[in-house]
C-alpha cells in the first residue's frame, strides 16, 4: 500500500528538517523515496508532521501495573468509553486497561512505547499484557540491578559471566535493555532494610551499588545493547538525593560507550534532583542536575514530570513505596521476586497547595528548560508515578510556553518561588525541541534510530500529524491550541496505516514487540548457566525449565542481535 | 512410553511445576512428585462422554453434538437480557480472555468463583493494597509463617514442603527447625497439629484478635482485656513479641479468615497488622488461593476491564459493583435469566437461594466433569482438561504466571474452542 503527505510542516530534527514543506513518501509500512501516482495523498494543509512518538519509560504493562488495577477500581472507574465496533472498551486514568494504553498513546501521536521495569520471573505476565495493547511498538526493560546472580558475579569481579547473565536473563524475560532500580536496596528490602548510599555494601553479597552499576555498564556495553542502563538511582524520594544522583552519573566516566548513545540513562530525574535535608527545608537541585548534564556527554536522563492530580507510583523500588505508603497514610501494596527484585504500588494525589509537590512540578520543568540539548532529557511523566501519560500534551504545552508557567505558578504553594528556579526561567522550546524530546530524543538514547524517530528513507512509517500551523501559531501565547492539538492527533500513521484521524480510532492492528538477542561465547554462557541451574536447585520456587518466556508470548516478535565485544575501561 | 518432567498440576494454587508424568497411548500410567490430590486430577477419572441437552430440567439428557449443543447455547445467550457467565477457575488465562471478549458482544455479568471464595480479599485489597511476594521469597527468608483460617495440609498438601514450613532456602538453610510457625483456627487442625503456636479462636473473633494484636504491636496492651475470642491476653503478647522480633514474617489466609463473620474486614485488619509490622521486621501476607487458576482471572480480567472480577458488561462499558454484580447477588434477586458456568460448580458451591434459581432459567455448562452444575444445566459442553490435555497460562496464588503443559492428546475440543465458536454463533446470529 502507498500513502503520501504532502503540504505538511515537517519536524524530523535527525535529519535536520525543521518545519520545510516536504512530502513524505510511504510504500509497505516504510518511508521511502517516492511512491507511484496511485499513492493515497494525505493533504496536511501547512500542518504540524512529526515522526510518531517514542516513549522511553513508562509503566504500561505487567504485574505491578494489574496491582494498581487491582488497588484502585476508583481508578478504573474514571475514564470509561464503551467498546464500538473496532475498539474494546476503555477504563481508567492512571491504570488504563490494555486497549486504553494502546488506543491513547496512538491517538496522542505515540506509536512506540517501552515498558520501564519487569522482573524475569514475572516477565511472561509482562508479555500477556503488552500481547494484548493494541497498535503501538512495544517492549520493556528487564530488572537485574538486585539480582543475586548480577550480585555474585559482580563480586567475583567477573564480568564475561556477568555479561552472558545479562544476555540470558535478556533472552529469558524477552527483554529490550538493562533496568538498574535502586542497586542492592532490591535484595536489602528482602528483609526489610535498604542501602542508603552507592558505597554501602549489601549485606551476605558483599557488593556495594556502585559496584552494580559500573559492572551492569561494562557489561551492557560489552554485549553492545542498543539501549544504555537505564538507572532509577539509590535514594530516590529522600530529600538531598541529587548528591547520590551526581555521584551515580559521575560512574558513567568509567565505562565507554560501545554504541552513539550515552552509557548511562538516569530515569525519572523529577524524584532525584532533590536538596535540602528534609520535608521542612525540601528545595529543588534539578539546576545542579541539569548543569552536570550540560557539561558531560556520556548520560542522558528523563524528566518524570509531576502532574497535578491522580497518580499511582509503582516501581521496582521497595522500600521507598513503604516510606511513600506510610507518609501518606495511603494503600501500599508490595511485591518482593525471589532472587530478584523488589516492587511496590502506593497511590498519590499531587496537590497545587502542598509545597512538596509543588517544588516537584517545578523541578520537572526546570530539567527541561535548563538542560541545553534536548537530546540528553526525554519527555516522560514516568507514568504513572508523576501522572498519567496523557497529560504529555500539558506538559508539552508548559515547557513552549512561559506564559503558561506563570499562570500555573500564580495557583501553586508559594514554596514554588523561594526553592525552585522556575518563575524566573524564560525558556521557551519550540517545536524541533519538543520532537527531539519525544522522537528522534528518545529514539536514540533507545538505540533504535534506524527505524524509529525520524522520517528518513528507510524508517518505519510511523507518523503523527497536529492540527497546528507552526508558522502560524504563538505557542508561548496559544497553549491552550497546542495542549488540544497534542491531546488529539489529527492522523497517526502507524506501519503506513491510518490508525487515529481527528482523534478517532480507525485501525487497531497489532504493534511489534521489540527484544534484544545478545550473543556470547558459548564458554562464558556455560560457565554462567552452572550458577543459574545451582539458584534454581535451592532457592527459586519454580523450575528453570519453565523460567523462561515463551515464544506463545511474543506473536509479533522484532529481535535485535547484539553480542560480546571487548570493552575499552578508561 | 513418553516421560514428560517439570509439568505443572492443574488442580490447586501453588501450581507445583516438578511433576513427572508417563505416558503410554495417549493415556497417563504414573504421576511422580504430585500430591494425592493432584495425581488424581491429572490421573483422570469419570468424565463427560459426549455434549448433551435436554428440554427442560426434569427430562433427561439427550446425546447431542458440538454443533447442536454449541448452536443451542448461543441462543440461549442471545434471547437472555441478563446472562451470567461464572467459573472460570479451573481454565487457562487463553479462555479468560475469550470469555471475556464474548461477556462484552453479549452485555453479560463475567464473575469468577473467587466470589465464594477470596472474593473479600479483594475488596480488603481495593481498601488496604497487598503486601505480598513470591512464595520462593518466603522458602528463602522467612522465619516465622502464620496460617490463618487456613489449612494447607489438607487443602494445599505441598505448599508446606516447596514453599513454606519445610522449605530450605538461601537464609533459612535449617528449614522446619530454624522457622516457627502460628496456626489460627477455631478448631485443631492437621496443620494446627504441626504448629508451634496454635491459637485456638472462637469462631466470627477473628477481627476482635486482630485488633487485638494491633494494639499490642502498637504499644497498647494495657487496653486488652484477659481474653480476646477466647485467646488468652498473654498468648496474643507472646504472638505479637514472636511476629516483631523475627527476621521475615509471612502471613497465610484462607477462607477461615474470608469467609466468616466479618469478611472482608478481617482481611483488611490482617493487611494492616502486616502494613504494621514492617515498621519492626519484614512482613508479607498471601492469600491461598484454591483452585490453580482462580488467580490467573483476576490478572486478566483485571488487565482487560480494570476489575478484577464481578463484572457487568450490560452498560457497554465495565461496571462492578460487588454486592450488586457479584454472582450470587444476581442469581439471588432472581436478576439473572440465563447462565453459563465453565470451569466451576456453582450448583456444589453456592447458596441453596442461587442454585434455586439456576434450576429456573436455561443453563450452559461446559466442564470436563459430571458435577452438581450438570444436574441444574440444559445444555452440557465437555471440554478438554487444561494442564493436561490442554496447553495454556495459569498464575499461581503469589501471581507467578506459568505456562501449563499438554501431557496428551485431548478427545474433546479445549474450553478456548468451545468459547470462540460460541462466540462466532453468536455474531452470525446477531446478523455481525
Amino acid at each position: 500500500m502507498e500513502l503520501i503527505i504532502k503540504n505538511g510542516s515537517v519536524f524530523d530534527p535527525y535529519n535536520g528538517i525543521k518545519g520545510d514543506k516536504t512530502d513524505i513518501s510511504i510504500k509497505d509500512g516504510k518511508i521511502v523515496n517516492k511512491v507511484s501516482s496511485k499513492a493515497t495523498v494525505i493533504d496536511a494543509g501547512g500542518r504540524l508532521v512529526m515522526p510518531g512518538g517514542v516513549d522511553a519509560h513508562s509503566h504500561i504493562a505487567g504485574a505491578k501495573v494489574n496491582v494498581g488495577r487491582i488497588m484502585r477500581p476508583e481508578d478504573t472507574r474514571s475514564g470509561l468509553k464503551p467498546r464500538t465496533k473496532i475498539t474494546r472498551p476503555y477504563t481508567g486514568y492512571t491504570v488504563p486497561n490494555v486497549y486504553a494504553m494502546g488506543y491513547r498513546y496512538a491517538q496522542m501521536g505515540y506509536t512506540t512505547v517501552f515498558e520501564a521495569a519487569q522482573a524475569i520471573m514475572k516477565a511472561r505476565h509482562t508479555h500477556e499484557e503488552l500481547e494484548e495493547i493494541p497498535i503501538i511498538d512495544k517492549g520493556a526493560l528487564t530488572l537485574f540491578g538486585s539480582n543475586w546472580p548480577t550480585m555474585d558475579f559482580v563480586r567475583e569481579k567477573n564480568m564475561d559471566k556477568l555479561a552472558a547473565y545479562v544476555a540470558w536473563g535478556l533472552l529469558a524475560s524477552r527483554g529490550f535493555g538493562v533496568k538498574c532500580v535502586n542497586p542492592g536496596g532490591g535484595e536489602m528490602w528482602g528483609f526489610g532494610k535498604n542501602v542508603t548510599s552507592l558505597d554501602d555494601v549489601v549485606p551476605n553479597f558483599d557488593v556495594t551499588p556502585k559496584e552494580i552499576i559500573v559492572s551492569l555498564m561494562k557489561a551492557n556495553e560489552m554485549l553492545g545493547l542498543p539501549h544504555s542502563v537505564h538507572l532509577h538511582c539509590n535514594n530516590l524520594g529522600k530529600p538531598g538525593n541529587y548528591k547520590t544522583t551526581l555521584a551515580s552519573m559521575e560512574l558513567a566516566n568509567q565505562v565507554k560507550a560501545s554504541r552513539d548513545r550515552q552509557v548511562l540513562h538516569v530515569t525519572h530525574l523529577t524524584f532525584n534532583s532533590w536538596g535540602g535535608t528534609n520535608w521542612g527545608d525540601f528545595e529543588s537541585k534539578a539546576d545542579e542536575v541539569a548543569n552536570y548534564l550540560n557539561n558531560n556527554e556520556n548520560l542522558t536522563g528523563d524528566m518524570g514530570q509531576l502532574v497535578f492530580g491522580s497518580a499511582t507510583t509503582m516501581t521496582a523500588d521497595g522500600p521507598v513505596q513503604y516510606a511513600n505508603a506510610k507518609l501518606l497514610h495511603a494503600k501500599w501494596g508490595n511485591g518482593d521476586v525471589e532472587l530478584e527484585d523488589a516492587s511496590g504500588v502506593v497511590p498519590i494525589y499531587y496537590a497545587r497547595t502542598i509545597s512538596i509537590h509543588a517544588i516537584m512540578w517545578a523541578i520537572g520543568l526546570e530539567l527541561a528548560l535548563l538542560t541545553k540539548d534536548p537530546y540528553k532529557m526525554l519527555l516522560t511523566t514516568d507514568h504513572p508515578n508523576g501522572g498519567p501519560f496523557v497529560n504529555y500534551p500539558e506538559v508539552i504545552a508548559l515547557l513552549m510556553s512561559n506564559k503558561k508557567r506563570q499562570e500555573e505558578i500564580k495557583t501553586l504553594n508559594e514554596a514554588v518561588h523561594k526553592r525552585t528556579k522556575i518563575p524566573g526561567i524564560e525558556r521557551e522550546l519550540d517545536f524541533n525541541d519538543i520532537a527531539i524530546m519525544t522522537r528522534a530524543g528518545t529514539a536514540k538514547v533507545l538505540g533504535l534510530l534506524d527505524t524509529k524517530g525520524h522520517l528518513g528513507v528507510g524508517a518505519d512509517a510511523d507518523i503523527s500529524i497536529f492540527d497546528i500551523k507552526p508558522g502560524q501559531i504563538d505557542p508561548s501565547v496559544e497553549h491552550a491550541k497546542i495542549k488540544s492539538a497534542f491531546s488529539s492527533a489529527a492522523y497517526t500513521i502507524k506501519d503506513g496505516e491510518i490508525v487515529v484521524k481527528d482523534g478517532q480510532i480507525t485501525a487497531t492492528p497489532m504493534g511489534r514487540t521489540y527484544w534484544v538477542n545478545a550473543s556470547v561465547p558459548e564458554q562464558h554462557h556455560r560457565e554462567m548457566m552452572k550458577d543459574i541451574v545451582n539458584k534454581f536447585k535451592n532457592y527459586y520456587s519454580i523450575q528453570l525449565s519453565n523460567y523462561m518466556v515463551q515464544d506463545e508470548y511474543v506473536t509479533h516478535p522484532e529481535v535485535i542481535k547484539a553480542g560480546a565485544i571487548p570493552v575499552e575501561v578508561s | 512410553m513418553t516421560v514428560i518432567t517439570d509439568a505443572l498440576c492443574p488442580f490447586c494454587g501453588c501450581l507445583c511445576d516438578d511433576i513427572t508424568v508417563v505416558v503410554e497411548d495417549n493415556k497417563i500410567r504414573d504421576v511422580k512428585h504430585a500430591c494425592k490430590l493432584g495425581a488424581s486430577k491429572i490421573m483422570g477419572h469419570h468424565r463427560i462422554k459426549a455434549p448433551m441437552m435436554r428440554k427442560d430440567k426434569n427430562s433427561t439428557f439427550t446425546e447431542v453434538s458440538y454443533e447442536e449443543a454449541i448452536n443451542e447455547a448461543a441462543w440461549i445467550l442471545l434471547n437472555s437480557k441478563r446472562p451470567l457467565m461464572y467459573g472460570w477457575a479451573s481454565t487457562v488465562c487463553e479462555a479468560h480472555k475469550k470469555g471475556i471478549f464474548l461477556a462484552e458482544e453479549l452485555g453479560a455479568i463475567i464473575d469468577n468463583t473467587a466470589t465464594v471464595c477470596h472474593g473479600p480479599s479483594t475488596l480488603a485489597v481495593h481498601e488496604k493494597g497487598l503486601p505480598t511476594s513470591t512464595l520462593g521469597q518466603i522458602k528463602n527468608r522467612a522465619d516465622v509463617i502464620v496460617f490463618w483460617g487456613s489449612n494447607p495440609v489438607h487443602a494445599h498438601p505441598r505448599h508446606m514442603g516447596r514453599y513454606s514450613v519445610f522449605a530450605k532456602g538461601l537464609f533459612s538453610e535449617k528449614g522446619r527447625k530454624g522457622r516457627k510457625i502460628v496456626v489460627v483456627d477455631v478448631r485443631k487442625t492437621d496443620t494446627a497439629n504441626m504448629a508451634d503456636e496454635f491459637v485456638p479462636i472462637e469462631q466470627g473473633t477473628d477481627y476482635l484478635v486482630v485488633s487485638a494484636m494491633r494494639a499490642i504491636l502498637s504499644g497498647h496492651a494495657d487496653v486488652v482485656p484477659d481474653t480476646v475470642g477466647g485467646v488468652p491476653k498473654e498468648q496474643l503478647v507472646k504472638i505479637v513479641e514472636l511476629l516483631k522480633t523475627a527476621k521475615f514474617v509471612s502471613i497465610f489466609f484462607g477462607m477461615g479468615l474470608t469467609q466468616s463473620k466479618s469478611r472482608y474486614k478481617n482481611i483488611d485488619n490482617a493487611i494492616s497488622l502486616t502494613f504494621e509490622l514492617n515498621s519492626f521486621t519484614k512482613c508479607v501476607i498471601t492469600p491461598m488461593r484454591g483452585h490453580y487458576n482462580v488467580t490467573g482471572f483476576g490478572q486478566v480480567c483485571s488487565w482487560e476491564t480494570g476489575f478484577a472480577t464481578a463484572v457487568d458488561f450490560a452498560r457497554g462499558v465495565p461496571y462492578y459493583n460487588p454486592g450488586e454484580t457479584a454472582a450470587n447477588d444476581v442469581l439471588i434477586r432472581k436478576e439473572t435469566d440465563a447462565a453459563m458456568i465453565i470451569a466451576g460448580d456453582a450448583g456444589a458451591h453456592f447458596p441453596a437461594d442461587s442454585v434455586r434459581h439456576l434450576a429456573r432459567i436455561p443453563v450452559i455448562q461446559i466442564d470436563p466433569y459430571w458435577n452438581p452444575t450438570t444436574e441444574v444445566a440444559n445444555v452440557v459442553i465437555p471440554a478438554a482438561i487444561c494442564g493436561v490435555e490442554a496447553e495454556g497460562t495459569a498464575y499461581r496464588m503469589d501471581g507467578v504466571s506459568l505456562r501449563m503443559r499438554k501431557m496428551i492428546e485431548p478427545l474433546y475440543p479445549t474450553d478456548t474452542e468451545i468459547l470462540d465458536r460460541i462466540t462466532e454463533r453468536v455474531k452470525e446470529l446477531k446478523g455481525e
